[in-house]
Order: C-alpha cells, then structure tokens, then sequence
C-alpha cells in the first residue's frame, strides 16, 4: 500500500530545530576556520615538510584502510561460518577497540610490540633481532588494531545480511567452499567492501594521538600532528591555519565522497547469532578458519591484556593528580553527551523527515573538520576578549560532541525514520505534535538507539586526546592528558595504572549508557 | 454536518473526486475496489494528504488547512493504533491531553472508558502484554473519551479473527451510539455494510460517489458496483 511511503512526507518531524543544530555546528567550524584563515600568510604555501606530512597522512591511511579491511575478510568469514563457545563475547570485543581511548591501546601495543615488550622479549631470547614499533609501520599497527575490528564488524554484517536461503540452496547443490564464496559471498562483499575501505580510510586520514605517540618526526606526522607541532612548539599560526585548511579539504572531500559508501551503524545488530552453515566442513576449511580466529583473537586480546595487567601493578603508583584529571574526564564525557544529544536529535528528526541523507554531510563535517583546527581557531577567536586556556575544557566538550556527531546520525536516522513511518500518522491525529512529539512518540521509541549513541559519544570523549593536548595547563587536564605525560616522564607504572582507570571509565560509560537504553525498553 | 465541496485529493498521477455532504450521526461505508482511493479519500478527511482543490467544511467552518488533531474526527488505523511504549492509561489518556499530563477528572474519565471496554484492569498493562482482540477495544476507549464527532476506520480489526472482528464491530456501533457520532467505515466486505451502515459511498474511477442508503444500492447496484461485488 502507498500509505506506509506517504507517511514521510504528510507527517513530519519539524525542521526547525534540526536545521538551527546544523547551523550551529556550521558556524562553530565556520568562525574556526575563518580565525585560523585570518591568520594565515597564504602566501607561503606548503613547505616541504608540510607535503612529507601531507604524503604520509594519505599513505598511512590507505594502507591502514587497506590492511584492515583485506585482514577483516577471512575474520569475518570464519566468525560467519563456525559457532563455538565464546563467539558470542567475540564478537562483542570486537566493538570494544572504537570506544576503546586511542593513548589505552597504544600503551598496551607498546607493551607487547614495544622496544621491552613481551615480542622483542621472545624473539631475543630466540637471538633474533628486535622490531620497532616506532614510525610508520607502528602507525599502521596501531590503526589495524583500531579498525580491524571495526571492518569485521561490518563485513559480519555483511554476512548475516545474506538469506539464509542461499546457503540452504548452497548445500543442495555441494558447492565448494570455493564455489560458494564466488556466488554468494564475493557478490556481498563488492557491496560491503567499499563501505568499509571508505570508512577506515576516513577515520585514519585524522588520526592524531597515534601519530603524536608512535610516529612523529619529519617521516611520520600526519597533517593533524603538523597542526598541533605548529601550534604547539612553534606557534606558527599561518602554518598551522593552513595546513587546518589542507585537512579540512582533504577529510571533507574524503567524507563526503565517502557518505554515500557507508554503511549503517546499527545497534546490536543480531551479529550473536550464527547462521547455521553446511559448506565448508571439511578438515582444512576448520583448521584454517580456527587459525584465523584464534590470531585475531590473540591480536586483540593480549595488547588489552597487558593493559588490564600492568595497569594492576600500577594502580598504586598513581599521583593524585590522576584521579583529579579522572573527575574532570567524567564531567568533560557527560557534557560532550549531553552537547551530542541536543545537537544529533534534532539534526536526525530533520533528515528523517527528508527523502535523501545530503544533510547527513553536515555531521561529517564534524569528523573531517580536524579537532586541533577547531581548537586552535577558537583559541584566537578567544585570545582578545579572555583567557583561551579558561575555555580549554569548555571546547574540549564541544569538539568532542560534534566528533561523535556523524556517529550518531547514523545510529538515530534509520530508527527516526521507521517511528515517524509507524506511529506518525497516529500522533498528527491525535494533536502530539512540536516538543510532545518528542516526548510522546520519539525519545521513548528511539530510547535503545539514544543509550548507544550516547554511550559512544561518552566513551570517545572520555579517551579522546586531541583539543585539550594544545590547551594543556596544569590546572585543565584531562586524564589522556595526564596519561600522556606519565609516559612523557617514563613514569610508565603509573601510566599504566592511569590506562587501567581510563579503560574502565570508557568502557563503564558506554555500558550504563547502552544498558540504560535498552533497560526495559519495549520494541 | 461534513461537507466536501467538489474536492480533488491528489497523489502523484492518482486522482479522485468527491463532493457530498456526511450527516452527524449516520454510520457510512466506503466500498470500492483496491486502489480506487478509499484509504486515501479518509486520509484526505483527516488532513493526512491535502486536498489539491475545492474545500472540507463543518457545520460551515472551513476546515481544509486545518492539522489532523484540530478536525473534528479521529481514525482508526489498520494497525498501530496504540504506542507500544505507553500505557494502556497513557495511551487512552493521549485523547484527552496530547501532553499526557492527565488531571485527576480525566483520569476518572479515562478508567471509566476503560471499564466500557470490560479493560478496567488493565490500565497500567503496555499494549504488548494485551491480546490483539484488547489492543483493539483500548483503541475504541480512546474513541470513547475523545468522543468527537466522526469516527473515521480505514479497514479495522482486519488482523482478527471473524467472530472477534464481529464482536469488535457491534461494540464500535455502541461506542458511536453512546457519543452520537458519525461513522466512516472502509471495508471490503459487504455483510459489513449491511450489518453496520445506514449509507454507502462508492469509491470507483476516479470519483467518491455521494452516499445512498444501503439498501437502494446494495438490492440494485448500479454495473460497476455489481462487477465490484461479483
């Protein structure tokens, strides 16, 4: 019936609120920008140093992207194909690296990649030569640790996506394991494939606190890293404004070609649950498949582990000023939260209510616009009128929020979108329209989707490193912060006690958000 | 009385036209074949899709601009007329106050609707622990309290079984009984019509025909209502 498509556009989410949000974020980057272009002396142009950056930031993305993705597909299709104890939990890790703070995982790569780390000890007691971690490959290691995760994630999607039909056809005919993956699953993964190349390579090409730990120097610093360098070390504005305008161009264009390649988020998303397969039961096919899962699993699991470990034995070495940089963290996270919400709800009742997603744009533009050129914009727009240092954490909250922001449209969109279709027509008739739609119909309807998103934008908030590095002060730190000089001072006991707490609070955001919503929540 | 004053209702290519007049208490059905626009000529009653040219008037009002909750009617949809996440309460209580801040009288009112629809118990239940025959009767208690005067119903109770759907009907004829209201039932079945309606409007190429009683029409149809009806 034509009722189920009209309903969009006849009954419909007010757009005003939505577009004041996206305006708002608009103008938040806008006057950014335009303070740090006003300083610029764009007649310089790059340097070569500026380029190496440039060169490197693309080079390392792609190849992270790439390695991700490719290491993804046999994860994924050996997560597809076998059920057995503790996929279940599996699985669920492999969620853990997004929310997971980008200066937790690199302590615990450190820890069994670095120069005394648990590797090097077993290849130089076998008298083999140690291995870095430092530079370029360290980068691309740490960004596979992040993503491939991620790119498991959906392309397990991918997979649970296909009919379970074809399989049961698969097993009538005995395909090959070979015949199978060229009629069902090569066809599904030209679809997916792409989504996730675009999505990893976007979220590398900003990559700035495994660049400032593990890379750096003239061979390893991304644009991000060059920014805050300029800014930081050099308070070269006009560098450091234009290479904010190389980023943003460079990201932007990236997102928003990406946008049409990636794929929905979704919540849950039923990946728990194992088809039931009858090809691929021969001998090596479940050898293969065990390795797979075994190495990835291994992967993940023993650079947190050493985390979790050396983070115990710390625990007591901490200063105080870590659990004064933990309360600020908490507070900066629940803001950010509460900043996401005001500003992802309304923008995802607007698109909703639209037939096509272009102002989803707008929310990417918060993830390509580079943090450090938000911050250091409105550093100047702040320096005449007031102490920029004052405002550190109040910017910190803000740039958080709007990182998250694409994130969360994409989680609330698709489920705004089926409460207008259903129950739309029902809340017109009966007069809940403006703030009672709202109240009556969407935040209940979205409850689950809002504790996710929320969860998300907390968690990254709580380990992000990015704005508040170029403020830092010893008053306004934020427990990355405080982490990053631990290490800075080799104090690495107690920055691993500090990794430890910040893990937990990341990972106890996210689950009392996620529980929240989904706690008693009626489908 | 509810007049639609040579009215066009449009959608894309589709097109209808009505012009008539329902009376205030009468009960009418909307018969016609599927995708003659029965469904859309109610959603055009209602305000859900605008009338592309003429106007709808009440009692002489004009009411062709005005938003669903703001007409003197309210509707019943094929499915999904009570949200999931309310309350029986809550969901009765929305036809009273569209901000669900329910005063002590209307919560009386609301109970009393409830204990007509034989679900007085039920009032802090949610919908999904109700069966769908009572996910039905808390849609007609909200009819009840919301007592204006057109009950518009697109197809209801068709996921019910018959003797249910029955049972439905005859309590949906008290409910308008008790209010005095005005029925607009859209169905596909003709003991339906016979067993309900004093009137029929004939939706059918393309025009809304004016409504004639049930029993002109139904004893000696004209041919395209007689190749409708087979």
């Amino acid at each position: 019936m034509a009722r189920s498509s009209l309903a969009v556009t006849e009954v419909s989410i007010s757009p005003k609120a939505g577009i004041g949000a996206a305006l708002a974020v608009l103008v938040l980057i806008a006057l950014a920008l335009a303070a740090v272009v006003s300083r610029a002396e764009l007649g310089g142009g790059l340097g070569p140093a500026d380029w190496a950056a440039v060169r490197f930031t693309v080079v390392q993305a792609a190849i992270s992207a790439f390695v991700s993705v490719l290491l993804a597909i046999p994860v994924a299709r050996a997560l597809a194909r076998r059920r057995f104890f503790g996929r279940g939990a599996l699985v669920t890790l492999l969620g853990a690296p997004f929310i997971l703070p980008v200066i937790v995982a690199v302590l615990g790569l450190l820890a069994v990649f670095g120069r005394s780390g648990w590797l090097n000890d077993v290849l130089g007691a076998l008298g083999l030569p140690g291995v870095s971690i430092y530079g370029f490959h360290g980068v691309v290691l740490a960004h596979v640790f992040f993503n491939l995760p991620l790119a498991t994630r959906l392309l397990l999607q991918g997979w649970q996506g296909i009919p379970a039909e074809r399989f049961r056809l698969c097993a009538q005919l005995r395909l090959s394991p070979r015949a199978v993956l060229r009629a069902v699953e090569l066809p599904m993964l030209a679809q997916v494939v792409p989504g996730a190349l675009a999505l990893v390579f976007v979220i590398c090409l900003t990559s700035f606190a495994v660049a400032l730990t593990l890379g750096g120097g003239p061979r390893a610093t991304t644009i991000e890293l060059a920014i805050y360098q300029a800014f930081r070390f050099d308070f070269d504005l006009g560098r450091a404004a234009l290479l904010s305008v190389v980023q943003l161009v460079l990201a932007g264009g990236m997102a928003l070609a990406a946008l049409w390649l990636v794929p929905v988020l979704r919540v849950g998303g039923g990946l728990d649950r194992a088809m039931l397969r009858w090809d691929a039961r021969g001998g090596l096919q479940l050898l293969g498949d065990g390795l797979v899962i075994v190495l990835a699993a291994l992967f993940l699991l023993v650079p947190l582990a050493a985390v979790v470990w050396r983070g115990l034995l710390g625990l007591g070495q901490m200063p105080g000023e870590v659990y004064a940089a933990a309360i600020t963290s908490v507070w900066v996270a629940m803001a950010s939260i509460a900043v996401m919400l005001v500003l992802a709800l309304p923008m995802a009742g607007w698109i909703a209510g639209r037939a096509g997603g272009s102002v989803e744009a707008v929310g990417l533009l918060g993830l390509s616009a580079s943090p450090l050129m938000i911050g250091t914009g409105w550093f100047i727009v702040i320096n005449p009128y007031a102490d920029p240092f004052d405002f550190a954490l109040a910017v910190t909250v803000l740039v958080n929020a709007m990182m998250a922001l694409p994130f969360a449209l994409r989680i609330l969109v698709p489920p705004m979108r089926d409460a207008v279709a259903q129950y739309g027509r029902l809340s017109a008739m009966l007069g809940v329209r403006g703030w009672r739609l709202w109240w009556v119909l969407l935040l209940p309807r979205l409850r689950a989707q809002i504790g996710f998103a929320a969860g998300l934008s907390g968690a990254l908030s709580m380990g992000d490193l990015g704005v508040i590095a170029l403020f830092a002060d010893p008053e306004r730190v934020t427990l990355p912060l405080q982490m990053v000089r631990l290490m800075g001072a080799y104090r690495m006991d107690a920055a691993a006690g500090a990794a430890l707490l910040l893990l937990t609070l990341s990972l106890g955001i996210f689950w009392i958000c996620d529980k929240g919503g989904r706690w008693r929540a009626e489908t | 009385m509810l007049r639609l004053e040579e009215a066009l209702i449009a959608q894309g290519d589709f097109k209808i036209t009505a012009d008539f007049t329902l009376e205030a208490g009468r009960k009418y059905a909307v018969i016609g074949p599927s995708g003659a626009g029965k469904s859309t000529l109610l959603a055009a009653l209602c305000g859900f899709v605008p009338l592309a040219a003429g106007r709808l008037l009440w009692d002489g009002a004009d009411l062709t601009h005005a938003a669903p909750g703001a007409r003197p009617m309210t509707m019943l949809f094929q499915d999904n007329n009570l949200f999931p996440h309310l309350t029986v309460m809550q969901n009765v209580g929305l036809g009273l106050r569209p901000d669900l801040r329910l005063d002590a009288a209307e919560r009386v009112r609301v109970e009393r609707a409830l204990e007509r629809v034989e679900l007085g118990r039920y009032a802090d239940v949610k919908p999904g622990q109700l069966s769908g025959g009572q996910q039905s009767r808390v849609a007609l208690a909200r009819v009840l309290v919301q007592a204006r005067p057109f009950v518009l119903l697109d197809e209801p109770f068709a996921a019910l079984g018959p003797a249910l759907r029955n049972e439905m009907l005859d309590l949906m004829q008290d409910t308008v009984a008790q209010t005095g209201a005005a029925l607009v039932m859209v169905t596909h079945a003709p003991e339906d019509v016979r067993r309900i309606a004093d009137e029929v409007i004939f939706v059918e190429g393309g025009k809304a025909h004016a409504p004639r009683p049930v029993a002109d029409l139904m004893d000696d149809p004209p041919p395209e209502l007689r190749a409708y009806l087979g």
